[in-house]
């Protein structure tokens, strides 16, 4: 909640710095718009890339100060570390009272403070002074009876905290820490846990950073970073290969004969709405959980997009271009090579984009249900023993490599296909 | 020889009783063609006009083949026509060009599909290029075009292919009114120079005078024809300008006449409906 909002402010306060900075900056008649009209004029909106910038910066910044980053120079305020102490008051069977201090050492997550505790003099009165040991964002529970004389008594009892009076069950709030009375006079120290996030909820950027160094450079369980990467793009490649090879010549031939329309027709239209993770129990008790299972799968991922694309290519073509072919003397075959094919590649490459992003994200959701290799692996072995920072990595580096491919068929679309939209 | 000679050589085209009925999705019938005859010369320069509806694009698609018709035949050279084939060329209104292929290519198209070897095929074009003035666009994509330009590719493109007869459905319809005068100029020449035996539709009744030794004023439901004229103004453009052919009184008074008799069917069909 406080991170929406402060998500909300930031993206109001940085548009209203950035009107000021633009109305400031920019001469009277440099501001003079040449269109008057650009609200609701759909092609005078075009995305301000400052504010892509600031949106990532802000995403990251925001990230940072929650997590403690020593990228950020501004945070909110982290979980207490370091010494801290509190009294507690007993009272004997005797009814006598007697005050006695409790020393807790709290130590940063996955460190400890190697300093020497503080000394722990105990003096001869029947309450003992205690101390523990505790790691930030967790709770640790003392005994202080324990060591104290009559303490094993049955009306031996611990009244007081910091001076305030307390019952079993009760908390109160003392230094850097909150403190829960237990039935049995136990005293459960909670330090205070800030506002950031546990490292095991969000570890910090540079966390991530490193441990993609890390596993770069010597592998997850045994696996490098570049196999599993790589074993996850030749199953995409595979899959959507053999999707295109049986998918285009099937779509050509239902957009050219009524006999392949009618038979494929029910057959595409009902595969086609069902996800293809929904396949992925079929598809293992079939052909098992490793390769044959997982191209099966990205197969039938690409199958059916690819498949509509090329219908939808061939049905695209203007009755005019085959008029005009066949008044010019093609045979029905050069038609198909001449005319209606590259026609089609356009739809083709929109279709094959789409096929390629969703076998990418097949791939990743099958390798989660089983597989040796793999994104999906890696990120789910991780998650398994709470490496957050691994998981969060894979996430970010399969978001980048289905962002990579997209460029790429982009690009290829714009070399190959130069006339599309343009007829 | 005189022109009827002309006429009964083996290289005209007939039009023999033509109908043409389609059936709609409701059961009823359309006669969008009902008996319809033509004898067209070689080297005929024919616009066939009339309101929307007429059956003027069947009847063209009928002859370039792409539409078999109810009863009736239409015979080039002596043989019957049953398909489309290179004899019969067509310039269409717009979207006929192959934008993933060059204005080279697309001009080649024809020749090609039929093997021709490609240096002669080259020539061909760089001659054609040049009739259509578009010297110096082999390379260009013809979506880089404009509009204009394009029909000059098709035109082009129709011409490589040495067609007997060439058929125009509304090549011009989709051009602004300058580019237009131009074009039509263009089509003149090409008639000119070509001889070739040309159908163009069109609904514009100034480029059907302009464009027609001889027009066809059609009527609709049934489509037939309905008046025939023999014009002069096609063989006054070529030796004068297109613009004093369009302002001498004898065109103005065709283009009224014309336009009146047009607008009386348009009424005629209105009525009808009501």
């Amino acid at each position: 909640m406080l991170i929406l909002s402060l998500y909300v402010a930031s993206f109001i306060l940085l548009l209203v710095i950035y009107k000021m900075l633009i109305k400031r900056f920019t001469s009277a008649n440099a501001q003079a718009k040449i269109n008057t009209v650009t609200f609701g004029d759909e092609s005078a909106v075009k995305p301000n890339r400052t504010a892509s910038v600031l949106s990532i910066l802000t995403l990251f910044f925001i990230w940072c100060a929650f997590t403690g980053s020593s990228l950020s120079p501004i945070h909110v305020p982290g979980p207490f570390t370091g010494d801290t102490t509190f009294t507690y008051t007993a009272k004997n069977t005797n009814k006598q009272t007697d005050t006695a201090q409790v020393y807790i050492r709290v130590n940063p997550v996955n460190k400890k403070i190697t300093k020497s505790s503080p000394a722990n003099n105990n003096r001869n009165n029947f309450t003992k002074n205690d101390s523990a040991e505790v790691t930030a964002y967790r709770s640790v529970l003392i005994r202080v009876k324990k060591n104290d004389t009559g303490g094993k008594e049955e009306n031996y009892l611990v009244t007081k905290i910091n001076g305030q009076a307390i019952k079993a069950k009760q908390t109160i709030q003392v230094n850097n820490g909150q403190v829960i009375l237990t039935s049995k006079s136990s005293i459960s120290f909670t330090p205070n846990k800030g506002w950031q996030m546990e490292p095991i909820w969000l570890p910090a950027p540079e966390a991530v950073f490193y441990r993609l160094i890390e596993i770069a450079r010597d592998g997850y369980q045994n696996v490098s970073l570049f196999e599993n990467i790589g074993w996850s793009l030749l199953r995409v490649i595979a899959g959507f290969l053999l999707g295109c090879i049986v998918g285009i010549p099937l779509g050509y031939a239902m957009g050219l004969s009524s006999w392949f329309r009618g038979w494929f027709d029910p057959i595409v239209e009902f595969m086609r709405p069902i996800p293809p993770l929904a396949l992925i129990p079929l598809v293992i008790i079939w052909f098992g959980i490793w390769e044959a299972g997982k191209i099966s799968l990205l197969f039938l991922a690409a199958l059916w997009i690819m498949t509509i694309a090329a219908r939808a290519g061939v049905s695209g073509v203007s009755i005019a271009k085959i008029h005009a072919a066949y008044s010019l003397g093609a045979s029905k075959l050069q038609i198909l090579i001449h005319v209606i094919i590259p026609n089609s590649l356009p739809e083709i490459f929109t279709g094959a984009r789409v096929a390629m992003g969703v076998c990418w994200g097949t791939v990743v959701a099958a390798e989660l249900v089983a597989a040796e290799k793999g994104a999906g692996k890696m990120i789910i072995a991780a998650s398994k023993f709470q490496q957050t920072d691994i998981v969060i990595m894979g996430i970010i580096l399969i978001g980048v490599i289905g962002y990579g491919i997209d460029t790429l068929m982009r690009v290829a679309e714009r070399k190959l296909v130069p006339w599309k939209g343009k007829s | 020889m005189s022109r009827e000679e002309i006429q009964e050589t083996s290289s005209s085209l007939h039009i023999n009783n033509v109908s043409m009925t389609f059936s709609l999705p409701d059961g009823s019938t359309v006669n969008a063609l009902q008996d319809v005859s033509l004898k067209i010369r070689k080297g005929e320069l024919l616009s066939i006009l009339g309101p929307s509806g007429c059956g003027k694009t069947t009847l063209l698609n009928i002859i370039a083949g792409f539409l078999t018709p109810t009863s009736g035949s239409v015979i080039l050279n002596n043989h019957q026509v049953t398909g489309p084939s290179a004899e019969r060329g067509m310039v269409f209104q717009q979207g006929a060009l192959f934008e993933w292929m060059n204005v080279r290519k697309n001009i080649g198209f024809g020749p090609n599909m039929q093997g021709i070897a490609s240096a002669q095929i080259n020539q061909r074009v760089d001659e054609l290029l040049e009739t259509v003035g578009l010297h110096g666009f082999a390379n260009k994509n013809v979506y880089e075009l404009s509009g204009g330009m394009q029909q000059r590719v098709s035109l082009a493109r129709c011409l490589a292919n040495d067609p007997d007869v060439i058929l125009m459905d509304e090549p011009l319809g989709a051009l602004d009114a300058l580019t237009r005068e131009k074009m039509q100029g263009l089509i003149l020449k090409l008639w000119k120079e070509t001889g070739k035996t040309i159908i163009l539709i069109t609904h514009s009744v100034e480029e059907a005078l302009l464009l027609g030794e001889r027009l066809i004023v059609m009527a609709p439901r049934p489509g037939r024809i309905h008046k025939e004229y023999e014009l002069p103004f096609a063989q006054q453009a070529i030796t004068t300008d297109i613009r004093e052919v369009k302002k001498c009184a004898d065109f103005t008074t065709s283009r009224e006449e014309i336009l009146s008799m047009i607008w009386e069917m348009e009424e005629e069909i209105m009525g009808r409906k009501a």
